[in-house]
């Protein structure tokens, strides 16, 4: 993970300042950074979005492929998770270096996000058992400041918003089997439903408070933090604690209702600006990555 | 609880037909841009022969020294000079060297011998002290210090042999590119706002609490842990947002452009100056209020 080194007096000044509810930069304890969202930001994907939160940036691509459902959900389709971390991001992430980073964010992704509560899985079906659509839904990290669990479920969900699925008819095959016909028609296409689909909040315990978006400085400063998946409706799928230090059980029931409230409030935002966007259609001129 | 979510804009070039670069008319270049034809010049650091014709390498302002054409990068690592300023961070604790991280190329050095010890400046340096270096200061630990000379590979040989440079305390470090902090007689400011800052020649800023009476015994080596005053945090906060905002605009730093901003920033809240319609708001005004007071 891209770490820097603070001195002990530097500690001290970070940690008094959440002590006091105003941080380095001057936001309180619950403020996000600023952030920037753009979708459909690469023309090869079926649905890709850009997100940038201070100097954090994550790139996510959703690509749909015709697969074969999961013996144990015969009536669902699935999302495929990777996360690359490039060395662009920091030179840490050299050669391999970015690989146990890149699990461990693998690994979390699959659990917020491959299930049917989260997920329209069940959308995903062709036909029960034989066919389904799988997602490919592959994280680019651009740039590491901090806060990349945020960063990046905010740009999953975005993509999954911005994901267009062919329309296929089935018909029965000369051979007793189904056939599949893609239409041709590149604007006859599904959408994906995202109403259910979960933002992660990190809180991050600094000293006796918790923060959330916190930058490089500050997680120096954090001995345990508390990643948490909460649903548009305030319903928190999933939590896991990262970090050497402990929590107290009392500071987690803290740092949940925290993170339920801070959760819930980044829907609102975030759906009414992938409307807009969309609304804009065509006439918005695309800024991608020269702008 | 705020989120701050839009779509992207492109940043837009209102500084180019602004009034404020015409009145500039340095040379500017970028990478292929032929310089001269002429064939009577001496090729220089940033700059290339192509077909005889002298090009830029890089992106940055011409500077001519007689028949000598250089370019002089605009992004670059620090290339220190004797006398030069620095903030730095310790990387590694050596025999009677400290290694210290100043964004050049190479590490530099800080001698054992080239610091004051507590105790005076006669001290003699024994194995003992070689010994306890790290509790003087560890790896992580931030220092300014100054350039004391050069070696022939590029890399700086530090001192801090005045009791304005050491070990820093409490404060806020921001880093941006040295291109961007101007030469001064003195780097050290006591801002009129309530703080002080450092402004490091290598693109490293020191922004600290502006500090009481000094205990000169310890030779700078004595932090205060002592909690800075909510004040004294929401200054040191603005003037760091208002240094990313400058920097963020390419404008020169240097105590008076610091202060200038930090005034007209004064109409903000300090976490609204990085949004970036503020912050564009805020450098113009900067900028404006800079002409106007040098004619």
């Amino acid at each position: 993970m891209a770490t820097v080194q603070l001195s002990e007096a530097e500690k001290v000044y970070v940690l008094h300042g959440i002590r006091d509810d105003l941080r380095v930069d001057g936001r309180s304890c619950e403020d996000y950074r600023h952030m920037e969202i753009e979708t459909d930001v690469v023309s090869n994907t079926d649905g890709s979005a850009k997100v940038t939160l201070g100097h954090t940036a994550v790139l996510v691509g959703v690509k749909a492929e015709l697969g074969k459902p999961r013996p144990a959900a015969p009536e669902e389709g699935y999302l495929e998770f990777f996360v690359d971390c490039s060395a662009n991001a920091t030179p840490e992430f050299e050669g391999r270096g970015g690989e146990e980073l890149g699990m461990e964010l693998t690994n979390t992704l699959y659990r917020v996000f491959n299930n049917k509560r989260s997920v329209d899985l069940g959308s995903l079906c062709i036909s029960p058992g034989e066919h389904c659509w799988l997602l490919y839904v592959d994280v680019l990290l651009l740039q590491c400041d901090g806060n990349l669990y945020d960063a990046i479920s905010i740009a999953i969900k975005a993509a999954l918003f911005n994901t267009k699925i062919p329309k296929v008819l089935i018909s029965e095959g000369e051979e007793g089997g189904t056939e599949i016909e893609l239409s041709d028609d590149p604007y006859d296409c599904v959408r994906l439903s995202v109403d259910n689909v979960p933002c992660i909040v990190t809180l991050c315990k600094v000293g006796h408070r918790h923060v959330v978006d916190a930058t490089l400085q500050e997680k120096a400063c954090t001995v345990a933090s508390l990643i948490m998946a909460v649903t548009p409706a305030g319903t928190c799928t999933c939590t896991r604690k990262v970090g050497r230090g402990s929590l107290d059980p009392e500071s987690i029931f803290e740092m949940t209702e925290a993170g339920k409230r801070v959760g819930k409030a980044l829907h609102g935002p975030l759906m009414s600006l992938l409307l807009q966007e969309e609304t804009l259609g065509k006439k918005r001129q695309k800024v991608g990555f020269l702008g | 609880m705020a989120v701050d979510m839009r779509l992207p804009t492109f940043r837009s070039d209102s500084r180019s037909n602004s009034l404020f670069d015409r009145k500039v008319n340095k040379d500017l270049v970028v990478p292929g841009d032929v310089i001269t034809t002429d064939t009577g010049f001496m090729r220089g650091h940033g700059t290339y022969l192509d077909d005889d014709k002298l090009t830029a390498s890089v992106a940055g302002e011409v500077e001519r020294v007689d028949k000598l054409i250089c370019v002089k990068p605009l992004k670059t690592r620090f290339n220190g000079e004797v006398g030069d300023v620095i903030v730095g961070r310790i990387t590694e604790v050596q025999q009677k060297r400290w290694k210290v991280e100043t964004n050049s190329r190479l590490d530099s050095v800080l001698l054992l011998s080239s610091v004051n010890l507590p105790g005076g400046e006669l001290r003699r340096r024994s194995a003992e002290d070689e010994l306890t270096m790290r509790e003087y200061l560890q790896e992580g630990d931030l220092i300014s210090a100054e350039v004391q000379s050069v070696y022939a590979d590029g890399a700086l040989l530090l001192h801090t042999r005045s009791l304005k440079y050491g070990k820093l305390g409490q404060g806020v470090l921001v880093q941006i590119s040295p291109s961007l902090i101007k030469r001064q007689k003195t780097h050290f400011h006591n801002l009129p706002c309530g703080a002080s800052i450092i402004l490091g020649n290598n693109g490293f800023v020191w922004l600290y609490p502006t500090p009481g009476q000094q205990d000169e015994e310890a030779g700078g080596f004595y932090t205060s842990l002592e909690p800075v005053s909510l004040s004294d945090r929401e200054v040191i906060s603005r003037l760091r947002n208002c240094l990313l905002a400058l920097s963020a605009h390419k404008v020169l730093l240097y105590d008076t452009s610091v202060l200038y901003c930090y005034e007209v920033s004064l109409s903000q809240q300090v976490k609204d100056i990085l949004k970036p319609e503020v912050m564009e708001e805020i450098v113009m005004m900067t900028q404006q209020k800079l002409i106007e007071h040098e004619g």
